[in-house]
């Protein structure tokens, strides 16, 4: 599936594996929060990028302390009316300060772009098609925000006050 | 009233453009309905019965002149010529075009007015009472921190997809008359013990099909912690509120799962740190600056006298005009419920007309209430007599404000999609019924509320008598409920027993007011006849026919 990182298109350096399948010799990996418990261990010693892809009813304070030792977390959206992940996202950079990847997958929509880029994801899964100029079309329509989040964008109210 | 600076007016126009972006790849076939739906919704854009119906924000209910005329504009040019208030005081067009709904935005936003989050699973339009800024009671107007939760929501990027929608309400008054504790949040202006002015926090109120009373979850929150403490609670139920059944998605179910002790400490959880980061305090400038637009009128001296007038006149001061803060000044409710009418539709004509009149007498602003009237707050008592005079040649001078026609009603099988029965036809057959005025008089104060469907947007649990259309095998039939009540009283109606059919609901309120006016002792509204003696004789009484044609 195409990613969008840091405004353009990027090689996905990381590999999804099945809760069954065999972790490869090398290479980033992403795993579900059950495979991460299960292999914890084994996935943290073997010296490569790790990532846990979240459910949209999993909490990344189910992590604990581990969130730091990973390079990406997957939060899911099932269905684009589903919006748990933007707390999720949110959670990830403000209270857990996560500094690492954030990716967006799943069933969310055109008009959700803005959102998801203000709580705090930086990667985003897209249909195979899914224009470029269509993204930052997305990020472009509304300029001005009055409310802070996780992207540290000045608000409409920094602005008033000349901040 | 509050004014859009170039930042607000900004957000709206970009707000307009993005919007005549989406319906244009809708109408070139580049988005299906499906597609389609969730981007209309956000912008008020229902898809009704017979047509596309779009829901106008009116923040916290207070218009303008100006922004009335355009109201009056768009229903001639746009509608067939009316528009209709609803309970949480904005206003619906029943008849757009699709393809015209970017241009009645763009003229909305040449007004300050947009259409924002009346729909979709969001934060809707904050609602305050309706006497705001007027009432003899009041700690503080409730719409300064209205305005600034409507700033705080708009296109919040972590509460748009939330499990169900999410309606808050504001109050500065002991005397609710914004349903706070029907509300998913409330927030009720109060002073502590040592006289500071900060906020109490109720969640999980609501109506629909599992109605629930909301509770306190923070005695008092500080003014500039508001929005950190509003925000606590999004995020508690954004994370945890039900998602897999439609019916128990609202926060109230997720409230009383948890309790009120459970609900504290994750929200105070949540609080501790989100205050902590200190972005989402209100500075006391920026609180002083919104204060500022909705700073009072300056009163003039004026003699407290209310003027004489003909019965007619005293009539409706009776009932539609109440205590105003400043002496020689009155509130004046302009009642939408004609016996007869539809309760809460007002014509472009009516609406330009009101518009004048603002302006003849120096009114300033006007409010739209929950109970589907309009407001005129603050009114020299002096010019009373020529604005009743002129109400009365408009048609809008219905002296029933409080009265047992004052009927709340949802549009109902007549317009909406999801109703299992008619409201309207039911609500204009009891005005008729109890259209004489003295008996009305005799009768008090008793708010019937009609929904016609269990999704309660014509608040029926709160009704004093509530009415619920169901349909039973393609038949409408219609549930009695008594003894709810939307004020600082709240309580949920009791179910009567089995529905009435359409023409048997009418004569079975008669002799429920029959029985009321039997029953009542010195000064006892119905309510509280209801509370001392219980269900059981009125509901004696209101099966009485039944009983006998069934012998």
């Amino acid at each position: 599936m195409p990613l969008i990182k840091g405004g353009s298109f990027v090689a996905d350096p990381f590999v999804l594996i099945a809760d069954e399948a065999p972790l490869p010799d090398v290479g980033g990996a992403i795993v579900s929060l059950t495979r991460f418990r299960k292999d914890r261990d084994t996935l943290m010693a073997r010296n490569a990028p790790i990532g846990v892809r979240l459910k949209s009813d999993e909490s990344p304070e189910q992590l604990g302390d581990d969130v730091h030792r990973l390079s990406v977390v997957v939060i899911e959206f099932p269905a684009f009316r589903d919006g748990r992940g933007f707390s999720w996202a949110r959670m990830l950079r403000t209270r857990l300060n996560f500094t690492g990847e954030v990716r967006a997958t799943g069933a969310f929509l055109y008009d959700q772009i803005a959102y998801l880029v203000r709580t705090g994801f930086d990667a985003f899964e897209v249909p195979d098609g899914f224009p470029l100029a269509e993204f930052n079309r997305a990020l472009a329509e509304m300029s001005a925000v009055y409310q802070p989040s996780a992207d540290g964008k000045k608000t409409i109210r920094d602005l008033r006050s000349g901040k | 009233m509050y004014r859009y600076d170039e930042f607000d007016a900004k957000f709206v126009a970009e707000r307009v453009a993005q919007f005549r972006g989406q319906v244009q790849r809708r109408l070139s076939g580049e988005l299906n309905e499906d597609q389609f739906k969730p981007l209309r919704l956000m912008n008020g854009l229902y898809l009704q019965l017979h047509a596309y119906m779009l829901r106008i924000a009116v923040p916290y209910g207070t218009l303008s002149a100006r922004q009335l005329r355009m109201l009056a504009h768009i229903a001639r040019k746009y509608d067939r010529g009316y528009g209709h208030f609803t309970t949480r005081q904005n206003i619906q067009f029943n008849w757009p075009k699709l393809v015209d709904v970017p241009d009645i935005l763009a003229d909305l936003a040449s007004v300050e007015m947009h259409a924002i989050q009346t729909s979709g699973n969001c934060i809707r339009n904050v609602t305050a009472d309706h006497f705001a800024g007027a009432a003899a009671d009041e700690i503080e107007d409730p719409r300064p921190i209205a305005e600034i939760i409507r700033q705080w929501s708009s296109l919040h990027p972590e509460f748009v997809f939330l499990p169900r929608k999410f309606k808050i309400a504001v109050s500065g008054s002991a005397h609710d008359r914004a349903a706070l504790k029907f509300h998913d949040m409330a927030v009720e202006i109060v002073k502590n013990a040592i006289g500071e002015v900060g906020y109490r926090v109720l969640v999980g109120g609501g109506m629909g099909r599992t109605p629930y009373i909301g509770y306190v979850v923070g005695e008092f929150v500080a003014k500039q912690d508001i929005l950190a403490f509003l925000e606590s609670v999004m995020r508690v139920y954004n994370q945890s509120g039900r998602r897999d059944n439609i019916y128990k998605a609202r926060i109230k179910i997720l409230a009383n799962a948890l309790g009120p002790e459970e609900m504290k400490n994750q929200v105070m959880r949540e609080f501790t740190e989100i205050r902590a980061r200190g972005t989402l305090q209100v500075p006391d400038e920026e609180l002083a600056r919104i204060d500022a637009y909705f700073a009072p009128p300056e009163f003039e001296e004026l003699p407290d006298d209310m003027p004489a007038g003909d019965k007619d006149f005293q009539n409706w001061i009776k009932t539609n005009v109440h205590k105003h803060r400043a002496p020689g000044y009155a509130i004046a409710t302009i009642s939408l419920k004609p016996i007869g009418g539809v309760p809460g539709d007002a014509s472009d004509a009516q609406m330009d007309a009101l518009a004048d009149l603002m302006d003849t007498f120096a009114i300033t602003e006007i409010r739209v209430s929950h109970e589907q009237n309009l407001v005129l707050p603050h009114v020299r008592k002096r010019d009373l007599p020529a604005i009743f005079a002129r109400l009365s040649e408009l048609g809008l001078a219905t002296p029933n404000a409080g009265l047992i026609t004052d009927i709340i009603a949802c549009p109902g099988l007549d317009y909406c999609d999801l109703a299992n029965a008619r409201s309207i036809p039911i609500a204009q057959d009891i005005a008729k019924r109890f259209a004489d005025l003295d008996r009305q008089h005799d009768i008090g104060e008793l708010k019937i509320k009609i929904s016609g469907c269990i999704n309660a947007c014509g608040h029926h649990h709160a009704g004093h008598i509530g009415i619920l259309g169901v349909d039973k095998k393609g038949v409408e039939y219609y549930q009695l409920q008594l003894g709810g009540s939307g004020a600082e009283d709240a309580s949920i109606g009791d179910i009567m027993g089995p529905g009435f059919g359409e023409h048997e609901i009418g004569p079975a309120v008669e002799r429920v007011v029959k029985a009321y006016l039997m029953l009542r002792q010195d000064g006892e509204r119905f309510l509280d006849t209801y509370r001392r003696v219980g269900m059981e004789p009125f509901k004696n009484m209101a099966y009485l026919d039944q009983l006998y044609a069934a012998h």
